[in-house]
């Protein structure tokens, strides 16, 4: 009885996750104008007209080159400062970290209100440089929280050894800390990448006329349902699988002992 | 000795500089600016900087501005509630009953709809909600409904949109807190003769509760905030916060009203931290 009820159960959860995905995916191959019931396909048109529809390549393109910048300028500010409050003394350390850590506690929404005033004020206008700025603001913590909890003593040890050895600081950073903290430092550029590449409310408020796919497949959803949007959307959804399934193979896969 | 100590501190200051840097310029300074801003006035299309408490007050006495705030409190503690009683057990099954190596699966599978993207996650869900959507041609198909179901551009569709998100959310957190538990108290609890709901009740709940509590605080702050599920799903049958800060930069470019909502929808979450900050472990980052 119980038994039964715990599999009764996974199985209707399970079906309440996977239903939309599984809608969207189905409907994907529509071959009529709707993507509702009933089935027309299977039809490959729509992904035809993904492939082909220049302003969804180039929102596409645009997602990619800032959410890698943006996050590898997370990382990198993020790891140097994980290093230097993990390893010094340093005054108002305390406050720092609270600071550093702030971003992660408020809205998107109110983070991209915020920088398209000041931006106005500068004029800065709307750009993907402006929402690259915006992604970095919301990866840093991410990827500063991730490395600074990741510093362990072993580290400390390994760095002081290459330091006594006459090793300068940049090269203890290159050599020893940075690689050590290969694992964390892979799953904070990811992480960062996915949000980057998936945000919308900063990158709608702050890009006009070259956008992030995200905000185009926003702007493809005013004209309606289309079994197109599904497509790009079912597209998104295989890509990440894809590179998740790969980096849980490659660098995440566990050790076996 | 003092020099030394000096320089590494010169050092340490460097690596951290080019981080608190961007914080202050890009999070700190624009926040201060809106605060500022929340206290200017539109006057026609123009925006008169000065301390005015016009916008807060128009909030307090604007049914319609008001409104916003209890609407976004209720759908956000709704979907809380809703999300943390399917999660739970949900992370409970997935750590104590399914065998070890498969674990990792059942919560990949579980998260799985996270990599598509959010956008198009609430577009998903209009299609299975919708008017000749899944749900109602399905129902219609079986009989048992004539009409169908209006239920796209509702609160209910938000809600289950946001259900839908949360769900995975906190099944991984809470999962990450079950599994952490030795197996030990459990089996001393029945060892004592406790029964396996006694056991749940007075070990297990109690134990896992810091997690729930972080995780539902993180639904909170999440869904407050969210602007993308409420406008596809709901609809503009009742506006939430983010969609009347979103109005007001849209129609008017009214930006002191629009920073004032959002000073709002700030305050409402610190609350909430404050509220529940003593079973909260984000300090331990």
């Amino acid at each position: 009885m119980g038994r039964l009820l715990t599999w009764a159960y996974m199985a209707l959860i399970y079906s309440f996750i996977f239903l939309p995905v599984a809608v969207l995916v189905l409907f994907s191959f529509q071959d009529s104008r709707l993507p509702v019931p009933p089935f027309t396909g299977p039809s490959l048109r729509w992904y035809a007209q993904v492939l082909g529809d220049r302003d969804l390549m180039a929102a596409l393109g645009n997602s990619l080159i800032v959410a890698l910048i943006s996050s590898a300028v997370a990382l990198v500010l993020g790891f140097l400062a994980a290093h230097a409050l993990a390893r010094y003394r340093l005054p108002g350390s305390v406050l720092i970290r609270g600071l550093l850590i702030a971003p992660m506690t408020v809205s998107y929404l109110i983070i991209a209100l915020g920088l398209l005033t000041v931006f106005n004020q500068i004029g800065l206008r709307p750009s993907l440089l402006a929402t690259g700025i915006g992604h970095v603001v919301i990866n840093l913590p991410l990827c500063f929280a991730i490395l600074y909890a990741a510093m362990g003593d072993q580290q400390k040890n390994a760095e002081r050894a290459a330091r006594d050895l006459g090793a300068s600081e940049t090269r203890v950073l290159w050599h020893i800390s940075a690689p050590m903290l290969m694992a964390p430092m892979a799953a904070a550029f990811f992480l960062s990448v996915t949000f980057s590449w998936d945000e919308f409310i900063i990158a709608f408020l702050l890009t006009r006329f070259d956008v992030t796919l995200p905000v185009e497949i926003w702007s493809m959803l005013r004209s309606g349902l289309s079994p197109k949007t599904n497509a790009i959307g079912s597209l998104v959804f295989l890509v990440s699988i894809s590179v998740l399934i790969l980096l849980e193979l490659t660098i995440f896969r566990k050790p076996r002992r | 000795m003092a020099s030394i100590e000096q320089t590494e501190r010169n050092r340490a200051a460097g690596f951290v500089a080019p981080a608190l840097i961007w914080v202050l310029a890009f999070f700190v300074l624009p926040f201060a600016v809106m605060i500022g801003m929340s206290f200017a006035r539109l006057e026609g299309r123009t925006i008169v900087h000065g301390l005015f408490s016009d916008n807060y007050v128009r909030f307090f006495s604007e049914p319609s501005l008001f409104k916003g705030l209890t609407v976004s409190l209720e759908i956000t503690l709704i979907v809380t509630v809703i999300s943390v009683l399917l999660a739970y057990p949900l992370a409970w099954i997935i750590a104590m009953r399914v065998p070890a190596r498969y674990q990792r699966l059942a919560l990949m599978l579980a998260v799985l709809p996270f990599w598509t993207s959010y956008v198009v996650r609430s577009y998903a869900w209009l299609l299975v909600l919708g008017q000749n959507g899944v749900i109602n041609k399905a129902l219609m198909g079986l009989g048992v409904i004539a009409e169908p179901l209006a239920i796209a551009s509702t609160r209910t569709a938000t809600v289950i949109g946001f259900v839908h998100f949360f769900v995975m959310l906190l099944t991984l957190t809470i999962y990450a807190n079950l599994i952490q538990l030795s197996p030990n108290y459990a089996r001393a609890a029945a060892d004592l003769g406790a029964s396996a709901f006694a056991t749940f009740r007075h070990i297990i709940l109690p134990l896992t509760l810091p997690g729930v509590v972080t995780g539902a605080f993180l639904t909170f702050v999440l869904c407050i905030g969210d602007y993308i599920t409420p406008q596809i799903l709901g609809g503009n049958s009742e506006l939430t916060l983010p969609q009347l800060i979103m109005l007001q930069l849209g129609r008017r470019g009214d930006f002191p009203m629009a920073s004032a909502l959002s000073i709002v929808l700030m305050a409402v979450v610190t609350l909430a931290y404050l509220a529940c900050a003593r079973w909260l472990k984000l300090d331990r980052v």
